[in-house]
C-alpha cells in the first residue's frame, strides 16, 4: 500500500482518483486544494451566472465522491514546495505531507498583461474559478456597463452568463476575430453577428491604451464607458512547483504518454501540462476539461500499478452562445471542404489521407464521428469520404468495420 | 451485460425502432396519442443507404469517451450502463463532440442532450426498439 498525493482538485484530480481506484482499492489518496470547495466543474461558472445550473448541480462529482473513493481532502491549503528527494510536499501552513507518488494537477491561472491604468478600475475581475464568478455576480446590476477584455472562450462564456443581468456589454480583443483559437475568419463572423444581435458590442483588432476608473480608451481612439471590467485575455499554466525543482518544462510541464514528468514518481495532468497534439504533430497546452480528465485518469491508472497510455490528444471544443452551437477539433491545415447554408457552417480540413480538423457551427449533430476520424487517424481511402463529408455517418465505413463497431461489444 | 447489437443485413429500413423508442420515452401509454402529429426525436436512428440500412444507438462502451469528456458529471457509467442525468446537463454538447458513433443528440429543448439508456428509466423495462423490430435487425443480448 502506498500513499498518493494529488495537488489540485478539478477534472484531472478526479480522473486520477477514478483511475487509481479502477486498479487499486488500497492505496491512501490525499487531495490538496487551495480552493475551499467540493470538486466543481470550472466551465460551469458561466452557466451558474446564467442560472442554468446551481452550486449543488455544478458539483462535478456527488457529495459522497471522496468518501466513496476513500480519499482524504485538504481544502484551502496551498502547496508551496515539493521535495522530490525526501518525497514530500510542504504547505503554506508549514505542514509537510509525504508521498510515494505525486500528481501535480495545478491547472492554470488567468494571465493579466500590463495595461496602463488597470489599477484604477475598481471593479476588475477574472473569470476562471467559482470564487471569481461569485465575486463578479455580487457586482452585477441591471444597469451595469461591462467591458470584457478578450473575445476567447472564457470571455465570451462570461458574456453569455451575464448578458441578461446587466445593462450593456462591450468586448475588446487584439485579434481580428472572436474566438481566434477555435474559429476561422468566416465562422467567427457568423457567430459574432449572432452575438451582436443580443446587443453585445465588439471592438476587434483593438486593445486598451489607457484605463481609468470608469472608462477605457482604446488604441483605435474609441472610448468605452464601463462599471465592471472583466479581464479574460488568456491563461498561464501553473508550473512553478515543478519548475523550481528542475522538472522538464516548456510553456507547461512536459509529460510522457503515461503522464509522468521528468522527475521520478511525479506525474502531472491537466491545464498545467503540455500534450502531444496528434492532429498537428506538435506539443501544445490543451486546456480542455476532457483532456484534463483523460490525462488524470491515465496518470492514476499508472500510479495505482496498472498500465495506461494516453496518446491521442487533440484540441477540441464544444461551445454554445445563446443557443447557437459550434464544435471544433484538430488543426486547420491542408485541403479544405466547405459547406455553408445560412446559419450552418462546416469546414473539414484533411491532409495526407487523414482528416486533421473541423469547424462546425449550427447543426452539430453527430460531430463526434469526425472527431473519431481525427483521433484514430483513420485513412480516408478506407472510408467513403465523399459520403461522410456532407454528413457524419457510419454508412461511410466498410461493412467489416461497422460489424466490429455495431455488432461487437467494445 | 446485455447490449443492443445490430444485424444490418436484416434491417428493412422501416424506422419502427425509432417510433418505438419515441413512444417508450414519451411517458404516455397510448402509442397513437404519443406520436400522432409529433415530429419524433428518437434516441435510436436508422441510417439508410442504397443497399443497406441499420439502426444506431448508444453502444454503452466500456471506455466511454462521453462520460470521460462530460463537463458536468451528467453522464456516468455503472455496471456497464451509461446513464444520463438531465438535471445536471447544461447542453454544452461536449458529449456530441466526443461520441465516435454519433449516438448522443440534442433533446429538442436545446438545453440538454439525450441518449439511449436501454429503456431502464421508462415503463418498458427492456429496449422497446428491439421488442418492436419486425425482423430481428437489432437484438438485446450478451456478446
Amino acid at each position: 500500500m502506498s500513499k498518493i498525493v494529488i495537488i489540485g482538485n478539478s477534472a484531472a484530480a478526479v480522473g486520477c482518483i477514478e483511475g487509481i481506484r479502477s486498479v487499486d482499492k488500497a492505496s491512501e489518496i490525499v487531495v490538496i486544494s487551495d480552493e475551499q470547495h467540493h470538486v466543481y466543474s470550472r466551465p460551469l461558472i458561466s452557466y451558474l451566472l446564467l442560472g442554468s445550473t446551481d452550486r449543488q448541480r455544478m458539483k462535478y462529482r456527488p457529495d459522497s465522491f471522496y468518501a466513496d473513493n476513500m480519499t482524504d481532502v485538504m481544502l484551502g491549503k496551498t502547496v508551496v514546495a515539493i521535495d522530490p528527494k525526501a518525497k514530500n510536499v510542504k504547505l503554506k501552513t508549514g505542514e509537510v505531507i509525504s508521498y510515494d507518488k505525486l500528481l501535480v494537477a495545478t491547472g492554470s491561472s488567468p494571465f493579466i498583461p500590463p495595461m496602463k491604468g488597470l489599477d484604477k478600475a475598481k471593479k476588475c475581475f477574472t473569470f476562471m474559478k467559482l470564487d471569481d464568478a461569485l465575486a463578479l455576480e455580487k457586482e452585477l446590476t441591471p444597469k451595469s456597463r461591462v467591458l470584457v477584455i478578450g473575445a476567447g472562450l472564457i470571455g465570451l462564456k462570461c458574456v453569455e452568463g451575464i448578458a441578461d443581468r446587466v445593462g450593456s456589454i462591450s468586448v475588446v480583443d487584439m485579434a481580428d476575430r472572436i474566438l481566434p483559437s477555435v474559429l476561422d475568419k468566416d465562422g467567427a463572423q457568423l457567430v459574432q453577428s449572432f452575438i451582436e444581435k443580443r446587443g453585445v458590442k465588439f471592438y476587434l483588432n483593438d486593445s486598451t491604451a489607457e484605463i481609468s476608473e470608469n472608462k477605457a480608451v482604446l488604441k483605435s481612439g474609441a472610448e468605452v464607458d464601463f462599471d465592471i471590467l472583466v479581464v479574460a485575455v488568456g491563461v498561464r499554466p501553473n508550473i512553478s512547483l515543478l519548475k523550481d525543482i528542475g522538472a522538464d518544462c516548456g510553456r507547461a510541464i512536459k509529460v510522457n504518454e503515461k503522464c509522468q514528468t521528468s522527475i521520478e514518481d511525479i506525474y502531472a495532468a491537466g491545464d498545467c501540462t503540455e500534450s502531444y497534439d496528434i492532429s498537428a504533430d506538435t506539443n501544445r497546452v490543451l486546456a480542455l476539461l476532457p483532456n484534463a480528465y483523460m490525462q488524470g485518469e491515465t496518470a492514476g491508472v499508472n500510479m495505482g500499478g496498472g498500465e495506461k497510455v494516453y496518446d491521442n490528444a487533440i484540441p477540441m471544443n464544444a461551445m454554445g452562445m445563446f443557443g447557437y452551437h459550434m464544435i471544433t477539433a484538430g488543426s486547420y491545415d491542408g485541403d479544405v471542404y466547405t459547406e455553408t447554408d445560412g446559419m450552418n457552417y462546416k469546414k473539414l480540413f484533411y491532409k495526407d489521407n487523414r482528416l486533421v480538423g473541423y469547424i462546425i457551427i449550427g447543426d452539430v449533430e453527430r460531430a463526434g464521428i469526425y472527431t473519431s476520424l481525427i483521433r484514430q487517424r483513420t485513412p480516408l481511402n478506407e472510408i467513403d469520404f465523399e459520403l461522410i463529408k456532407s454528413k457524419p455517418q457510419l454508412m461511410a465505413f466498410s461493412a467489416q468495420r461497422r460489424a466490429k463497431e455495431l455488432a461487437q461489444r467494445h | 451485460m446485455k447490449r443492443i447489437y445490430v444485424n444490418e443485413k436484416w434491417c428493412l429500413g422501416c424506422h419502427l425502432c425509432e417510433y418505438y423508442c419515441a413512444f417508450a420515452n414519451s411517458g404516455k401509454d397510448d402509442m397513437a396519442k404519443a406520436l400522432k402529429g409529433v415530429k419524433i426525436n428518437p434516441r435510436i436512428r436508422v441510417e439508410e443507404g442504397e443497399k443497406i440500412n441499420f439502426a444506431v444507438s448508444c453502444r454503452h462502451c466500456e471506455e466511454p469517451l462521453c462520460v470521460k469528456s462530460c463537463i458536468t458529471g451528467a453522464l456516468t457509467i455503472k455496471d456497464g450502463l451509461i446513464s444520463f442525468n438531465k438535471d445536471k446537463c447544461v447542453g454544452c454538447y461536449t458529449c456530441i463532440m466526443s461520441c465516435p458513433y454519433g449516438c448522443i443528440m440534442p433533446d429538442g429543448s436545446g438545453h440538454a442532450v439525450q441518449k439511449c439508456e436501454l429503456c431502464t428509466k421508462n415503463a418498458c423495462g427492456e429496449p422497446a426498439c428491439v421488442k418492436g423490430c419486425p425482423n430481428q435487425a437489432i437484438v438485446f443480448e450478451e456478446r
